[in-house]
């Protein structure tokens, strides 16, 4: 996994409540078997004319400003629905490796954190205050620093963000979940033994 | 100290906890599907790591698996290359996969129960946000992303924060006509699709206890729904006569043990929640979603309701997208809105009472005039059962196609679509947009109102049968 420390980049905004995986990365790019390439997917059904090629001018991330944005503004309850994680694999793909919003659905708030996407917590006020700032200067560049914890913008919407140390540690460090689980393997062992003798018709059958 | 039933289970499967790192939990079952599993074999074999213990894997093909035809070679290159790569990853780690031939084929959430491979007090996971299904047996049963699908395969544990408790009680009896399916959409309706979120939700009351294993499962499989990881109902009597003798069910002397641990794990009397919610089942009326999210629905009596009738703003804009979308007008009668399409089947409905429940009302009746209706159940199992019924010959003698098992319609990955501006009536459990197909408006309703609104062309109000 890539490390994440603090970069610069433009904020794209998407002002939609409950954007759920199924509209992130629809049903028919889950096909594939690859980790990669979901990118061009993402959003597909928004962002792309009937045809399925030609971009729609309607779709926020199609404007122009909005192009090579690193940081995704949203809504309430980002990334609800479908476990797919699909969806943070697209978002990752396609250039992604920040979002901003009010809440996230569980499992894909997990997700973003196992493929290198920060996900910040902010309140209902402080969202609009980026929102606000974003729309009306579109193209606007906004500074995430993971090891500050902060978010720096140029009208001075900036503000400080919770995150669980451990995540932070993780992708500051670009570490891999399981090889640090795999730290542990004797006391997985341990367990494991302990519980063949509590719940042996586990093994039985 | 009074414990709930998760938190005994989450003790019991409590590994160790690094000082600053989320808590490892035990898993004792991990179910598998084609679609959220490759890319984590993927990662195995690249990274050199075994399967630490396939005994603890069940997988069948269910998401891409064509409902007609199967003896022909799958149409769609991509979903075949899934399909061949999930038997090769079964193959190549020794785990027990029912694939498309295997007479225990079926969606997972159905086939998993049919050989009683959860148990209550298990921790399991599965690459699919309806693994809360299993809940049903008292099991903490959550879905995981694809990254978590390979740890666990990796390390037969998981990096896991502690969720909080909610307790949703559902006190009195159900109306008639009124089932498992209306109790769930009635609780989304309440709690709303994010209300859940950090939750693990505990259903108990009378209405619950009353339903059956298959209803049990219906609703905590739409616990996700309610935006909580994992719903679970504490194990009693039903539960154990529903395992026992099943082909993964402890046996002989394993099996005294195992009721004894059983009867342990529900919820010490006075243990606290987090969050309650009580609802009284005799207000439960058959629902019906009007929009593009599971909390967007009413009783069937009921009419799509105005944005302005939102005092929340985010509520009023989802209302004003979802009509637009649904393509429908606020103050319209539910009972007046037709259809095109109607879909029974799922991991939420797939389940042989869900079958009879539909062919009670359907017994007789004439699927309407330009309405396809589709009946397909969610195992091999399910279907033999079903036609031993003769449950088939009234869904065909009505002008239904009766189907091999599988996803099907709930996620349309497999061929079986909505065409652009169709409208479906669907036992499945997500009404988003495009979810059955781009430009497809889904309602969700139970069996028995997909089964009267397919004879109807339109929904009916099923209460008012007798």
């Amino acid at each position: 996994m890539e490390k994440y420390t603090k970069h610069e980049s433009i904020a794209a905004l998407m002002n939609r409540n409950n954007v759920d995986t199924d509209q992130i990365i629809p049903k028919q790019f889950l096909k594939k078997v690859e980790r990669s390439g979901f990118g061009v997917h993402l959003f597909h059904d928004w962002r792309y004319n009937a045809d399925g090629v030609t971009e729609n001018p309607e779709f926020e991330l199609n404007k122009p400003a909005f192009k090579g944005a690193k940081v995704l503004v949203s809504g309430d309850n980002f990334g609800c629905g479908s476990s797919r994680e699909h969806a943070p694999w697209a978002i990752a793909d396609y250039g992604f490796n920040t979002i901003i919003s009010t809440s996230y659905a569980d499992i894909f708030y997990n997700n973003c954190f196992k493929n290198g996407i920060l996900a910040i917590k902010v309140d209902a006020d402080q969202l609009q205050m980026l929102m606000d700032e974003i729309s009306a200067n579109e193209g606007v560049k906004f500074i995430v620093d993971l090891e500050e914890q902060q978010v720096i913008t140029p009208a001075g919407n900036g503000f400080k963000f919770e995150i669980d140390p451990f995540r932070k540690d993780n992708m500051l460090n670009g570490l891999d979940d399981i090889g640090l689980t795999l730290k542990h393997v004797d006391k997985i062992s341990a367990f494991e033994e302990e519980h063949k003798k509590r719940f042996p018709w586990l093994w039985a059958s | 100290m009074k414990k709930t039933m998760y938190e005994k289970i989450w003790e019991s499967h409590f590994v160790h906890q690094e000082p600053g790192q989320a808590p490892l939990l035990y898993v004792d079952r991990h179910l598998m599907h084609e679609v959220t599993s490759p890319q984590a074999f993927e990662g195995l074999r690249m990274a050199n790591r075994p399967v630490r213990n396939p005994h603890s894997i069940l997988a069948t093909m269910d998401h891409c698996v064509p409902t007609k035809n199967r003896d022909l070679p799958i149409a769609d290159p991509i979903a075949k290359k899934q399909i061949e790569t999930m038997a090769e990853n079964c193959e190549e780690n020794g785990l027990n996969l029912y694939d498309m031939k295997s007479p225990d084929n079926g969606v997972i959430h159905v086939v998993v129960p049919e050989h009683g491979f959860v148990h209550p007090g298990m921790v399991v996971v599965c690459g699919d946000s309806h693994t809360a299904t299993h809940g049903a047996f008292g099991a903490l049963a959550f879905g995981i992303g694809t990254s978590e699908v390979e740890h666990v395969m990796a390390t037969q544990t998981l990096p896991q924060q502690k969720s909080k408790t909610m307790l949703v009680q559902v006190d009195g009896e159900l109306s008639k006509h009124c089932t498992a399916k209306d109790i769930a959409l009635a609780i989304i309706g309440v709690t709303g699709t994010a209300g859940g979120t950090g939750y693990v939700i505990e259903y108990a009351g009378e209405a619950i206890e009353a339903l059956s294993m298959e209803g049990r499962m219906t609703v905590c499989n739409m616990a996700i729904e309610a935006g909580a990881r994992a719903g679970m109902v504490a194990p009693d009597q039903k539960t154990f006569d529903f395992l026992e003798g099943k082909e993964f069910a402890p046996k002989g002397e394993h099996w005294e043990q195992a009721l004894a641990y059983w009867a342990s794990l529900a919820t010490d009397e006075g243990a606290e929640y987090d969050a309650v919610l009580t609802l009284n089942a005799a207000d439960i009326s058959p629902q019906v979603t009007w929009g593009t999210s599971p909390e967007q629905v009413v009783g069937v009596g009921g009419t799509v309701p105005a944005p302005e009738s939102f005092a929340d703003k985010g509520k009023r804009l989802a209302c004003e997208g979802a009509l637009k979308y649904m393509d429908l007008k606020a103050s319209t009668k539910m009972t007046d809105i037709n259809i095109d399409y109607v879909f029974i089947g799922s991991c939420t409905n797939g389940r042989i009472e869900d079958f009879r429940d539909a062919a009670e009302v359907a017994k007789g009746t004439t699927v309407a005039k330009g309405v396809t209706a589709i009946a397909v159940p969610g195992s091999v199992h399910v279907k033999i059962q079903a036609e031993k019924e003769g449950i088939d010959k009234i869904f065909k003698d009505a002008g239904w196609e009766w189907r091999d098992p599988g996803c099907s319609m709930c996620l349309a990955m497999n061929g079986d679509e909505l065409k652009d501006g169709q409208r479906c009536a669907s036992t499945s459990n997500r009404n988003f947009e495009g979810r059955q197909g781009k430009g497809g408006r889904t309602h969700l309703v139970s069996p028995a109102m997909a089964a009267a609104a397919a004879a109807a062309g339109h929904f009916v109000d099923i209460s008012k049968l007798g």
